[in-house]
């Protein structure tokens, strides 16, 4: 029971597969396979490490999902360079400290070229030092604006902190005219910590003060003590910057207590598991995101299209970001005309106007994007789009 | 007053459940003088369990719940009696380190298998029973509250009654004294400590499917937390005595809730264990517990 865990480093389907479906992608596209197939050129090989097990599983299976689409989508286009894709996923069972042993083993073992993942921003932190290190492009779908100042070998593919902050602090303000605020932060996650400041930053600025603050560490699941004390407090609308599990359980504990304030939330949220535990009790409950199944987006309209006609489910933001990632270091590696780490970081710090499937691509100056932010109200059962907001 | 009233209330049905926990970890602590950590995840089994039979019964119906209560109560119970049998009873007459060493390992066995045959991902669990919130006054009070705190008082009476009025409980009382002795008058130790060891495990699941109903996110490690903290409670109350288990399990989760819900909540848990530890400064045998110098 307290003995330290073991440690089980899976090795996943990666090599075995993609193999698999190379072959498969080729017979998907007759007129390239003749050629490709006699000459059968040397891979690309590129890591990624995702949360495929434990807490934040939802994510990183989508994010599999997502990545090995589109891979195989570049590779049916005749792959880069001429050469395919070959992505090789390692597990990191959403747990602190297991990302590092996966980018170490993907960069030195694999000799992979890129690194691909994740979306927490925690767990990118703690992947970011290793490949700058190692002088391996990493690309991120993660919020927090640390994970980018790691260094100049780290990129990322979703909207930073203190825009969401500030989406939801302005939300609450004009949209749902609230006038106190509660905060319910996660103080072990950095995500969390992070958006919780920036929001409580922009609501200072504009009136609207945090009249209180309780915390919480993951893996928690008893929130009535500080819903209690946030009752008391009596407020209009409580932020809760954290993950999908925990948000589920606080949101139903809230309404037992009696708690019927509209509850708002970060990209964090989500995650079938927050509606699963949440269910009813949702309703008056917002959350920011860097994607919606309803937007109108025609890449992103596609992309729902192919992604559920494959695996017969909705992608959600993080299968959007996975995608991306592959779809900005493809098109990197084009126009640096060569797989060397360091001329594919210097394509991907110029990345412009790259279409993605959540939305258009821009590497600025600190290597973070510009994107919309999609803020989703629960309705009858599920989370619809109630605004769009551009940066 | 009424925050008060509302945390004393949640603390209590935080604590009611450690207590449940708790009167396992004692009970094997008195019959077998050793501390079976792999307590804690016969809690967590408990909750899986409860989870598989949830789907086969209608949800939310007090019969369907009840049926679900009783099923994980019975398989844990056998799950104990076997770990006893297979585990610790080849090792019982070996140094007390060895057994508590295995038992660690049965911990993790039951963890890592749990995660292979579950699945790491945490799971929802059903609605078993019927909910519905009451107000009284600024009060507000689930059923799932309710119902935790009545079926762990009820779970305690007949625990209390078993080892007080029954034939079994006098063994086990006589076995927790002196083994060598309770065998010499005719007591079969050994279906005593397979009994004990179900009962203990079978309070276990009603507690893990509490834990579950009250929080439902339910996965293989979930037992970690709830088992450290109702060791601590066991510890706290005097370990091997019954009622001081369930009054050291009210008592954590009542400080424990009242520190959450204040400014210090981050550190709740730092300042529950610093109490337990002031605690045995000055009764180093618990609240109830009797310290009896060894004779050397």
């Amino acid at each position: 029971m307290i003995a330290p865990r073991l440690h089980v480093l899976r090795y996943l389907r990666g090599v075995k597969n993609a193999g698999f479906r190379f072959a498969a992608a080729l017979a998907a596209a007759p007129c390239a396979s003749v050629a490709a197939a006699a000459a059968a050129p040397e891979p690309i090989k590129i890591g990624v490490y995702a949360s495929l097990t434990g807490k934040e599983a939802v994510w990183g299976q989508s994010a599999e999902k997502a990545t090995r689409l589109a891979v195989d989508d570049v590779n049916a286009a005749g792959g880069v360079l001429g050469r395919p894709l070959l992505a090789i996923i390692e597990d990191n069972q959403s747990k602190p400290g297991e990302s590092v042993t996966a980018v170490r083993k993907l960069i030195s073992r694999d000799k992979v070229i890129a690194i691909l993942g994740e979306a927490s921003s925690g767990r990118s932190l703690e992947a970011a030092p290793i490949c700058q290190q190692a002088r391996i492009p990493m690309i991120s779908g993660g919020s927090n604006p640390k994970v980018t100042q790691v260094g100049n070998f780290i990129f990322r593919t979703h909207f930073i902190d203190p825009f969401q902050g500030t989406v939801m602090s302005r939300f609450a303000r004009e949209k749902l005219g609230a006038k106190r605020l509660a905060l319910l932060t996660e103080v072990t996650n950095a995500y969390a910590v992070g958006l919780a400041k920036y929001f409580s930053a922009d609501a200072a600025a504009h009136q609207t003060p945090i009249v209180i603050e309780q915390k919480y560490s993951a893996g928690e699941r008893d929130f009535k003590a500080q819903l209690t004390a946030i009752k008391a407090a009596n407020v209009d609308a409580i932020f809760v910057p954290g993950y999908y599990t925990e948000a589920g359980l606080i949101v139903a504990q809230a309404r037992e207590l009696g708690l019927n304030l509209p509850v708002l939330g970060g990209d964090g949220w989500e995650g079938p598991q927050l509606l699963a535990i949440g269910g009813p009790a949702l309703r008056d409950t917002y959350y920011c995101n860097n994607f919606s199944s309803e937007s109108d987006v025609p890449e992103t309209r596609r992309f729902i299209a192919r992604y559920q006609a494959r695996y017969q489910s909705m992608p959600g933001g993080t299968a959007a970001d996975a995608y991306d990632a592959v779809l900005m270091l493809t098109d990197a590696i084009q126009r640096a005309g060569s797989t060397e780490p360091e001329k594919i970081r210097a394509a991907l710090a110029t990345t412009r106007g790259l279409r993605g499937v959540g939305g258009p691509l821009n590497v600025d100056a600190n290597r973070d994007q510009l994107k919309p932010a999609y803020i989703l109200g629960y309705n009858s059962g599920d989370y619809h789009l109630v605004q769009v907001i551009q940066p | 007053m009424s925050e008060f009233l509302q945390q004393l209330l949640n603390g209590l049905s935080l604590g009611a459940i450690y207590a449940l926990i708790a009167l396992g970890y004692t009970m094997v602590y008195g019959v077998l003088r050793f501390i079976n950590f792999a307590h804690s995840d016969v809690f967590m089994v408990g909750a899986f369990i409860g989870y598989y039979l949830g789907k086969l019964v209608p949800e939310g119906t007090l019969w369907g719940g009840l049926l679900v209560l009783s099923g994980a109560m019975i398989g844990c119970a056998l799950l104990g009696m076997f770990i006893e049998r297979v585990v610790y009873r080849p090792l019982r007459h070996g140094p007390t380190l060895n057994v508590l060493i295995t038992a660690i390992g049965v911990s993790l066995l039951l963890e890592y298998t749990g995660q292979i045959v579950f699945g790491a991902a945490p799971r929802t669990f059903p609605q078993i029973f019927p909910t519905a919130n009451y107000h009284v006054g600024s009060l507000t009070i689930s059923s799932n509250q309710v119902f935790v705190i009545g079926v762990a008082i009820l779970l305690m009476i007949a625990l209390q009654l078993i080892v007080f009025k029954t034939k079994i409980g006098t063994a086990m009382r006589a076995v927790s004294l002196n083994p060598k002795a309770a065998q010499l008058v005719g007591v079969n130790n050994n279906v005593v400590i397979s009994f004990t060891f179900g009962l203990g495990s079978a309070l276990a699941a009603a507690g893990g499917i509490l834990y579950a109903m009250n929080y439902p996110s339910i996965d293989p490690l979930m037992g970690v937390m709830p088992g450290l903290k109702a060791f601590v409670a066991a510890i706290l109350g005097g370990i091997g005595n019954i009622p001081g288990a369930a009054l050291g399990g009210l008592l954590l989760g009542t400080v424990e809730t009242f520190i959450g819900g204040s400014q210090f909540s981050t550190y709740k848990d730092a300042i529950a264990f610093a109490i337990l530890i002031v605690i045995l400064l000055f009764k180093p045998a618990g609240l109830l517990g009797k310290f009896t110098i060894e004779k050397v």
